[in-house]
């Protein structure tokens, strides 16, 4: 089966969340075959790499195989948190859309959900 | 008929919407069984502000939402027996129930009897110095600093205490958001201390419903990719929780939004971090084995929710003065705006380092990825010289006279910057900052009272 490399964003959704100078980010996929991709791609590492130029040091990952869900802890990546970060987004609420982009996967036709405009990469 | 508990949300922030809670109150005039409404309103910084409140006026302190949340529907929820549970105390909890009782002498309807939870306050029991040399969780070196607010994450058993005492209302001030669902539950089936899985399933239902929408539909969609309908009139949610543990997540018939597996999940790991071990005074909430399954159009039922022992210690959020930021942007369009933008950056940074101003400087070019780069970052997106460029530039220095001086080098690149700059807006804002420590129970537990008004 055809694969390309496209940003997680076709095959999974996120949210991030913030404590402290802690960020944490969902990655949650769509199908089952989108799953296994995830849970075997986007490891702490890969993680880290992306968020490594705001600071960020250390990457803690947790699977929920039940919801096709994986959970990133990250540490420093907030600029000092909420209350003391200089950045316009303080929370860090903007770094789910960073990871759907950056973490760029080796995606298969099957693994997309139906109607979604990443479907067309693979007409050409 | 096994025994169901309703609890709806009507608030997930301090500011969320005012009228959201009026579509749950419509829908639980038809319900029979016991019924809750819930408000979260108080975030980590809102009462370092809260408490500044109420050291000018002893009255105040409480969320200053409170008439905007309350009265809207406080008629109908004492009409048809539903209760209201809500953080909307802050640093004033006392406060805030005699406000609610103006309120209703002012629409000439029945007293409300109120439940106040009292105790979160570490300020009225532990001295500076005694806070100061508690463990620190997370947060800055707060030892040469005045701490401006200092309180403990209450759990629900003080709601459910209260409760117990036949009130119409319970007003908290810092109590985990979650409890504010576990309290009613607690309440409702005389759960046992040790029946942690149910009380595990509770802070995660609660856990689900305190940020409102955000488990509806809200903070969810991204068009053609997640879609959302009607999401100008998001549905607050609902959850339908059975003596089993298990719990539909819903919202009410005619409001816009969406619960799906997808929505829930989100909002199921947002500001989570170990899945297994989510921390609360009452419980260690498990999620790993949680099972979503659908139960018809924008219902889900979640089940499998755990819990083993709570923690021993309490966490505390302390507050204290940082400062003043300066913040100000200023905008650059069409041909070759990137350029001037980032030349425009530079001059700022010049002109504070002339200055002297010393601090944390930060300068981002809003529309070249600012929220995830720096201006000196190359970003992974393609980016067009010319365009619509803002820059912002902020800055955090210990006296308000330095903020506004470097903002004042923003204005004045309307006549010293580069070519048709526009659009210049700066502020100066008071900084809060934050540290968790941990506290003994043993401190904490013999000074929580429950007053009834």
């Amino acid at each position: 089966m055809k694969k390309i490399n496209l940003p997680v964003h076709a095959i999974a959704h996120a949210r991030a969340g913030d404590k402290g100078d802690v960020s944490n980010i969902s990655l949650i996929a769509y199908l089952d075959n989108g799953w296994q991709l995830i849970n075997s791609l986007a490891t702490e590492e890969a993680v880290l790499n992306i968020f490594k130029h705001l600071g960020a040091t250390k990457v803690d990952r947790y699977e929920l195989p039940g919801l096709k869900a994986l959970n990133f802890v990250i540490q420093n990546a907030l600029g000092g948190g909420v209350n003391s970060s200089l950045r316009l987004d303080r929370h860090g609420k903007t770094l789910s859309s960073h990871l759907l982009n950056e973490l760029v996967l080796p995606i298969t036709e099957n693994m997309i959900p139906i109607n979604s405009p990443y479907l067309k990469k693979f007409k050409d | 008929m096994t025994k169901k508990v309703y609890i709806g949300c009507g608030a997930g922030f301090s500011g969320d919407r005012f009228d959201a809670s009026i579509p749950i109150v419509k829908e639980f005039k038809k319900i029979t069984a016991p019924k809750y409404l819930m408000f979260e309103v108080l975030a980590e910084r809102t009462l370092a502000i809260a408490q500044q409140f109420r050291i000018k006026n002893p009255e105040e302190g409480y969320s200053p939402f409170l008439d905007s949340y309350i009265t809207p529907i406080l008629d109908d929820c004492l009409e048809n027996n539903i209760k209201i549970i809500s953080n909307i105390g802050a640093a004033n909890p006392l406060g805030a129930a005699k406000r609610i009782l103006e309120i209703a002498k002012k629409q000439n309807i029945r007293p409300p009897k109120i439940g106040v939870v009292i105790g979160d306050d570490l300020l009225e029991y532990m001295s500076n110095d005694e806070i100061l040399s508690s463990p620190t969780v997370e947060g800055l070196d707060f030892s040469n600093n005045k701490i401006t607010a200092a309180n403990v994450y209450l759990g629900a058993q003080p709601i459910a205490d209260a409760l117990e005492k036949n009130v119409d209302i319970v007003v908290v001030g810092r109590t985990v958001d979650s409890a504010l669902a576990l309290g009613p539950l607690l309440y409702e089936f005389k759960w046992k201390a040790n029946e942690l899985n149910l009380i595990g399933s509770g802070t995660i239902c609660g856990h689900l419903l305190e940020c409102g929408a955000q488990v509806t539909g809200a903070y969810f969609a991204d068009p053609g990719f997640k879609d959302v309908p009607d999401l100008a009139n998001v549905g607050f949610p609902i959850a339908e929780f059975s003596e089993d543990g298990s719990f539909v997540i819903t919202k009410p018939e005619g409001t816009g939004g969406l619960v799906s597996k997808a929505t829930v999940t989100e909002q199921l790991l947002y500001e989570t971090h170990d899945p297994s071990s989510y921390l609360v005074p009452d419980v260690t909430a498990d999620m790993t084995n949680l099972i979503l399954e659908d139960d018809g159009i924008n219902r889900i039922l979640v089940k499998g929710g755990a819990g083993r022992k709570p923690p021993e210690k309490l966490k505390a959020t302390i507050c204290s003065d940082n400062g003043f930021m300066g913040e100000a942007e200023i905008s650059y369009a069409g041909p070759n705006a990137l350029a001037r933008a980032k030349l425009a950056g530079n001059v700022i940074n010049e002109r504070v380092q002339t200055l002297g101003l010393q601090g944390q400087i930060r300068t981002e070019i809003i529309g070249a990825g600012s929220v995830h780069f720096s201006m000196d970052e190359t970003p992974s997106y393609e980016l067009t010289n010319d365009g619509d460029y803002r820059v912002r530039t902020s800055a955090i220095y210990p006296h308000k006279e330095q903020a506004q001086q470097m903002i004042d080098e923003v204005l004045s690149l309307y006549c010293c910057g580069p070519a048709a700059g526009g659009g210049a807006r700066a502020y100066v804002t008071a900084q809060s900052s934050t540290a968790s420590i941990l506290v003994n129970r043993q401190l904490v537990d013999p000074n929580i009272k429950i007053r009834i008004l």
